[in-house]
């Protein structure tokens, strides 16, 4: 998890990843800003993030993109 | 004999937009009273009817063309569920190593249904809308004289067409079920409210809701009604009202200077927002009368901060489709994915990741540019947000820095202010060339803004000739100000209708009072005005 923290703060540093749960909604992080942070969690966590998983439920806080990786880790 | 005269009757009544007397005298009430009586199973019926004799009532015999996507949609989703249960069966019986190739097998077969799907339907739109601009360009450029043909659109075409995409998109990827009930899919594709401008609403918001055909309501009713009339509001008051002033000036644009050319771009993109918000205003309305919540297509467009916010902020429905089914699945497809790794190790994790970006996003562009219409200056429009959103990205880290070197607080009100004026007024220059008769026009109306700018119609009160006179613009101005108020409170987390709607009675028929008023004084209706054609209908 901190280490996710410390990828999201280099993407965005204005933002307080360990609070914040409207990174989608609320505009923090925008399409090419997404592609960044998929290619970084992808090189890291040794996972493949499929297109489908690419939604806002998946996304809007640090919490929901650390169960995702864990949930995609499991299953690889 | 009762019929004939109806008959008759309706046939006096316009159909053309959402705004129509057709809409709000026979299609919304007489929707609404067979609803009523109808018992619960026979109210979807009632709705698919109405839909369809909405869409006949516009668009005629081309109501053939939504039958044929809507049959399609259904029959290409159960064809996809089909090969997906083989699949699973296939993988049931067979041993672990053998399941990743059976996959595979099962997925170029889905795929190529999915193209059969896409290509037929996309392909309707494709050549109605777009072959007379192709060969008209094949002809320009190589002196050919193919003839150029002129198919009538049935009304919608590019909403419905992008919710049959994604119920076929959706079915393939496994978010839905294919659906074996094809009133079901049939009310989704063509709910009369929504069928002229959308929201473009995925399968999953609203088929269920207008299947179960809810009860009529009265909160809903009196909710509905309001944000109908706030919608009327927006369009009768300042959208028509604008209306001769921005087509004088785009039509005769070599006769105006750069000032009265400036605020005609700035009157236009106030134009455009109040069309297109106040149908969607009538659209989700209607909907909610109906106990049937629509997707929002806006959200204070005009607060945001960087053109790319504003595109999650304007159309919302349009942006979201172009991401979810056009921006992931290219840039995440495995040649983007392969140059994003490699463009990383070389340029870093910022700009690495922004060359796949890049071609994923011009796709987008240029698919939303030639969406708007079949023209270049539509082209250019999408091209320049285009380069105005990766701009955005390239600099952002510069910006940053240098914001900090200047010890500017990025948070701090006067900035934030600083960045939505930027991008208000980028977004007027875009909307300039958007409506400018053809790409030519536009280029000549935007340099003249720099080389032609003088204040001498606005001192000498020439200004008051072009359509709007003095009262026009006070009651353009006041209205506009009214709504931005509205805007900023919600902006703000105040939700005017709510708070009304918790008041006592006194207070919420005084809001509907001054409501009806409004329109009836203040709108732009009767001799001396023309109101603008729904324009978002003509995409």
């Amino acid at each position: 998890m901190e280490r996710l923290i410390e990828i999201l703060e280099d993407i965005q540093p204005e933002v307080d990843f360990e609070t914040c749960t409207d990174l989608i909604d609320g505009h923090h992080l925008d399409s090419l800003s997404i592609l960044s942070l998929v290619a970084e969690m992808e090189e890291e966590f040794d996972i493949t993030i499929p297109t489908v998983e690419i939604i806002p439920e998946n996304f809007n806080s640090a919490k929901a993109l650390w169960s995702m990786i864990e949930r995609l880790q499991e299953e690889e | 004999m009762i019929a004939y005269y109806l008959g008759k009757l309706l046939s006096y009544v316009e159909y053309t937009s959402y705004f129509s007397l057709g809409y709000f005298l026979v299609i919304l009430p007489f929707t609404l009273l067979a609803y009523l009586v109808s018992p619960k199973p026979v109210r979807r019926v009632v709705l698919l009817l109405a839909s369809y004799a909405f869409f006949f009532a516009i668009s005629g015999g081309l109501l053939v063309y939504l039958l044929a996507t809507t049959a399609s949609v259904c029959g290409i989703g159960l064809w996809l569920s089909a090969i997906q249960k083989r699949c699973d069966n296939a993988c049931a019986l067979a041993e672990k190593s053998e399941k990743k190739g059976i996959k595979a097998a099962y997925l170029v077969k889905q795929r190529w249904v999915l193209a059969l799907g896409l290509v037929f339907n996309i392909g309707i739109l494709v050549v109605l809308k777009y072959s007379a601009f192709f060969i008209g360009n094949i002809n320009t450029m190589f002196g050919s004289g193919i003839r150029l043909p002129h198919f009538l659109l049935p009304i919608g075409i590019s909403f419905y067409t992008m919710q049959a995409a994604s119920y076929l998109f959706d079915v393939y990827r496994k978010r839905i079920s294919a659906d074996r009930n094809i009133l079901r899919v049939a009310l989704y594709m063509s709910f009369f409210p929504q069928i002229m401008e959308g929201p473009i609403c995925r399968y999953e918001e609203t088929a269920e809701q207008l299947y179960s055909a809810p009860r009529l309501r009265w909160d809903n009713l009196l909710l509905g009604g309001q944000r109908i009339l706030f919608g009327v509001l927006k369009k009768m008051v300042i959208a028509d009202r604008l209306n001769m002033f921005i087509n004088n000036v785009f039509t005769n644009y070599g006769n105006y200077d750069g000032f009265v050319i400036a605020l005609a771009a700035i009157c236009y993109t106030i134009q455009l927002y109040m069309d297109f918000s106040g149908a969607m205003d009538v659209v989700c309305g209607s909907g909610q009368i109906f106990g049937i919540n629509m997707p929002e297509n806006f959200k204070r467009p005009f607060f945001s901060k960087s053109i790319s916010e504003f595109w999650t902020r304007w159309h919302i429905t349009l942006g979201t489709w172009f991401k979810d089914y056009l921006f992931y699945p290219l840039s995440m497809s495995k040649p983007l994915k392969k140059l994003t790794s490699k463009a990383r190790k070389k340029l870093g994790n910022h700009f690495g990741p922004l060359c796949a970006g890049a071609i994923a996003l011009f796709c987008v562009w240029l698919m939303n540019g030639l969406w708007h219409g079949a023209g270049w200056n539509y082209i250019f429009f999408g091209m320049y947000h285009f380069v105005l959103i990766l701009c955005g990205n390239i600099f952002e880290p510069y910006v940053i820095k240098l914001t900090e070197r200047l010890h500017i607080k990025r948070d701090a009100t006067a900035y934030k202010g600083f960045r939505i004026f930027k991008t208000t007024l980028l977004v007027c220059i875009g909307e300039l060339f958007f409506r400018a008769d053809t790409l030519t026009a536009g280029l000549t109306m935007f340099k003249k803004i720099f080389t032609g700018f003088t204040l001498e119609k606005l001192s000498s009160g020439a200004l008051f000739t072009f359509g709007l006179d003095k009262q026009d613009y006070f009651i353009v101005l006041l209205t506009t100000l009214v709504i931005f108020i509205i805007s900023l409170l919600k902006e703000r987390g105040i939700n005017i209708r709510a708070s009304i709607a918790e008041r006592n009675i006194v207070l919420r028929f005084a809001v509907w009072y001054l409501l009806i008023m409004a329109i009836v004084i203040f709108g732009a209706y009767g001799v001396g005005y023309i109101p603008v054609d729904p324009i978002y209908a003509a995409f």
